[in-house]
């Protein structure tokens, strides 16, 4: 009796890790399954607003206009359409407000009937316009001709370096700005955390005694226990300010206040990982080196961090994937400019900070949601890499060490 | 006039009493094994030579070493410079993560050595007088860790001979090997003799009979008996010699 009770709950037991693994593997996948299907969509759609068209005149070259070229023009920054393939005339921008300026309210009609033969007519006559408009006032009389826009692709999203995801009449979504912003923030970051990581590791383990081993060690770990809400308001209240009165800048939220609070919020990581190696060194290692009249520095230098190598760059490649995927700390102090960065000294805006600042204002479905959602794929993307750089090293570790 | 001479030893770990007043001398050129069951001190004190214990906290040292007529526990004296003369090899094969040159090379170059064909020629010595060289000359670029143990533990040597040193310490340096390797490396204590003075720590009875020239037995820190390896085998003094000798307890 007693051994089918015991046998029983060992089946029940088993059942329950079996389960409980299943959920969290299921989970896991559903969640990468919504972030790519979410954000799938996206690709291959024209990046005109909804229901709404570029025209042209007929006599006009121009047959279609990437997004960038279309918001340039759009802005005034593009002039003439030889700058996109055209012939040399100036463009004239005819946006549907503008309708006023070339008829009156009665030639339009009181119930705007008379719309889409006007639209028709400006079009034509205007040799350089081009025309922002309802789709619905371009019916088969229409004189104009429809001017395509380049529909969206990976490689100009990826490569794109104009990020106004609500840009009118079209949408532009170049990520560039955002991957180097995030790049650019987190390298430097790690640039600042590695050797103060290091050092930090170097001392706790080899250098400090007991006591001090045993107050630093803990204090560092709570460090990775606060809230990074609580880092960025650190940032936002000390370092930018600093950094703005320091280099004389207009503002301190720049590419370089991320960094060091990125570096800060890392250093947990690289110290506790770097020690963890550093301690793993074997005994007999150390002492082999002693014993060879090496002084303890380059006991230090010469075996103990070659032979923990390793796990120092395990300890490093996790400091960046945090910073990577950071998000609250960096949008509070970064500036959020999504622009080219250049240097240190300027806003930049990191792919975490644009999610989380965009989404609330992304309309579900629409072509700005779907483009948070392929953001979301590439920082995924880059976190999972980083994660098998990881395990890749810390194997080829194992490898050395048997 | 000896070698190594210990006065007066007594060796505290916290309140634990290691070794109780050791007095042992050694001369030059001459193997002395230590032996006695586990925990009796014969590594405590093998490592009291290259001042070793020093690493480990708590560790309390009284009595004179003197080698070469010099206390190596005097004020001033260098660690490093000590132990560049008192070479040590450890009971599992320790070589560094390096290749089978750098490791021969490491102690040198901790030393200051930088030139180039002296750190070749003292490598190739040192693994030729470790019976190494025959075996590794075509890889010396390769990992140490791809030797076998026993080929491991003779690279420790060389890398211990690489800085010429006066004394080698062997900490039961063949406990992890197999009988071929022990046999080597047997053997290679033996010729080591010339240039050396040898003091090697050992569980194994058949090893300090066929290697070392005078004998100390330990028990529980205390030295119960030191002679020639001929009289400790066949006609011991103390009971508690012949006792573990004959394998009546350890």
């Amino acid at each position: 009796m007693k051994k089918i009770i015991s046998y029983i709950i060992n089946r029940i037991i088993t059942a329950l890790l079996y389960i409980s693994g299943s959920i969290t593997s299921i989970i896991v996948i559903l969640i990468v399954i919504f972030l790519f299907s979410e954000g799938a969509g996206m690709f291959g759609q024209e990046p005109t607003e909804k229901g709404f068209i570029l025209a042209v005149n007929k006599t006009n070259k121009v047959s279609h206009l990437s997004a960038e070229q279309t918001k340039l023009i759009f802005d005034g920054e593009i002039t003439n359409w030889q700058k996109v393939g055209g012939k040399n005339d100036s463009i004239i921008l005819f946006r549907m407000d503008n309708i006023t300026d070339y008829f009156t309210e009665e030639q339009i009609g009181e119930n705007f009937e008379h719309l889409p033969a006007c639209i028709s007519k400006v079009v034509d006559s205007i040799p350089g316009i081009i025309a922002f408009v309802g789709k619905t006032y371009t019916d088969k009389n229409f004189a104009g001709k429809e001017l395509k826009v380049d529909k969206l692709t990976v490689r100009d999203f990826l490569f794109g370096q104009l990020w106004f995801p609500t840009a009118h009449p079209v949408a532009v979504f170049g990520a560039l700005p955002l991957l180097l912003g995030t790049f650019w923030v987190s390298i430097f970051a790690i640039l600042f955390a590695l050797p103060l990581g290091l050092a930090t590791a170097i001392y706790i383990a080899e250098v400090a005694n007991p006591v001090v081993r045993n107050i630093l060690k803990p204090v560092i770990e709570l460090l990775a226990g606060i809230p990074s809400v609580v880092y960025g308001f650190f940032g936002l209240v000390v370092v930018v300010p600093f950094i703005q009165s320091v280099f004389n800048l207009p503002v301190g939220e720049t590419a370089f206040a991320g960094s060091i609070i990125l570096g800060i919020m890392a250093l947990p990581t690289i110290i506790t990982i770097s020690e963890d190696a550093i301690r793993t060194t074997p005994r007999s290692m150390k002492e082999a080196s002693l014993a060879l009249g090496a002084n303890h520095w380059q006991t230090i230098f010469r075996v103990i961090l070659p032979y923990s190598s390793s796990g120092i760059t395990a300890g490093a490649i996790l400091g960046i994937g945090r910073a990577i995927g950071e998000t609250m700390a960096v949008l509070m102090v970064t500036g959020n400019a999504a622009v080219m960065p250049h240097t240190l000294l300027e806003p930049v805006r990191t792919i975490p900070a644009t999610i989380a600042a965009e989404l609330g204002e992304a309309p579900q479905g629409g072509l700005h949601y779907e483009s948070l959602f392929i953001l979301g794929c590439v920082l995924f993307l880059i976190t999972m890499l980083v994660n098998l750089a990881v395990e890749f090293i810390s194997r080829r570790n194992k490898r050395v060490a048997s | 006039m000896y070698k190594i001479e210990s006065k007066n030893i007594n060796l505290f770990y916290g309140d634990h009493h290691a070794l109780k007043n050791i007095n042992l001398q050694m001369k030059a050129n001459t193997v002395t094994a230590l032996i006695g069951p586990s925990g009796c001190g014969k590594s405590t004190y093998l490592r009291l030579l290259n001042r070793m214990n020093d690493l480990i906290e708590n560790v309390r040292i009284e009595g004179t070493v003197m080698i070469d007529n010099k206390d190596i526990y005097a004020r001033g004296i260098k660690i490093d410079e000590l132990r560049k003369k008192v070479g040590m090899v450890f009971q599992k094969p320790n070589p560094f993560p390096k290749t089978i040159f750098e490791n021969v090379a490491y102690g040198l170059r901790v030393n200051g050595i930088s030139n180039k064909s002296y750190i070749e020629e003292r490598v190739t010595r040192s693994l030729q007088n470790a019976a190494l060289w025959e075996e590794v000359k075509d890889k010396l670029k390769k990992s140490a860790f791809e030797l076998s143990g026993g080929q491991q533990q003779r690279l420790c040597i060389a890398r211990a001979l690489a800085i010429e040193p006066s004394i080698v310490l062997m900490d039961e340096p063949a406990s992890a090997l197999d009988p071929i390797s022990t046999a080597k490396i047997e053997e290679l204590i033996y010729e080591l003799k010339d240039k050396y003075t040898i003091v090697i720590v050992t569980h194994n009875m058949q090893q300090a009979a066929r290697v070392s020239d005078r004998t100390a037995f330990f028990y529980i820190g205390e030295l119960i008996e030191f002679n020639d390896t001929k009289e400790i085998f066949t006609n011991p003094q103390n009971q508690r010699t012949q006792n573990y000798i004959t394998g009546r307890f350890g």
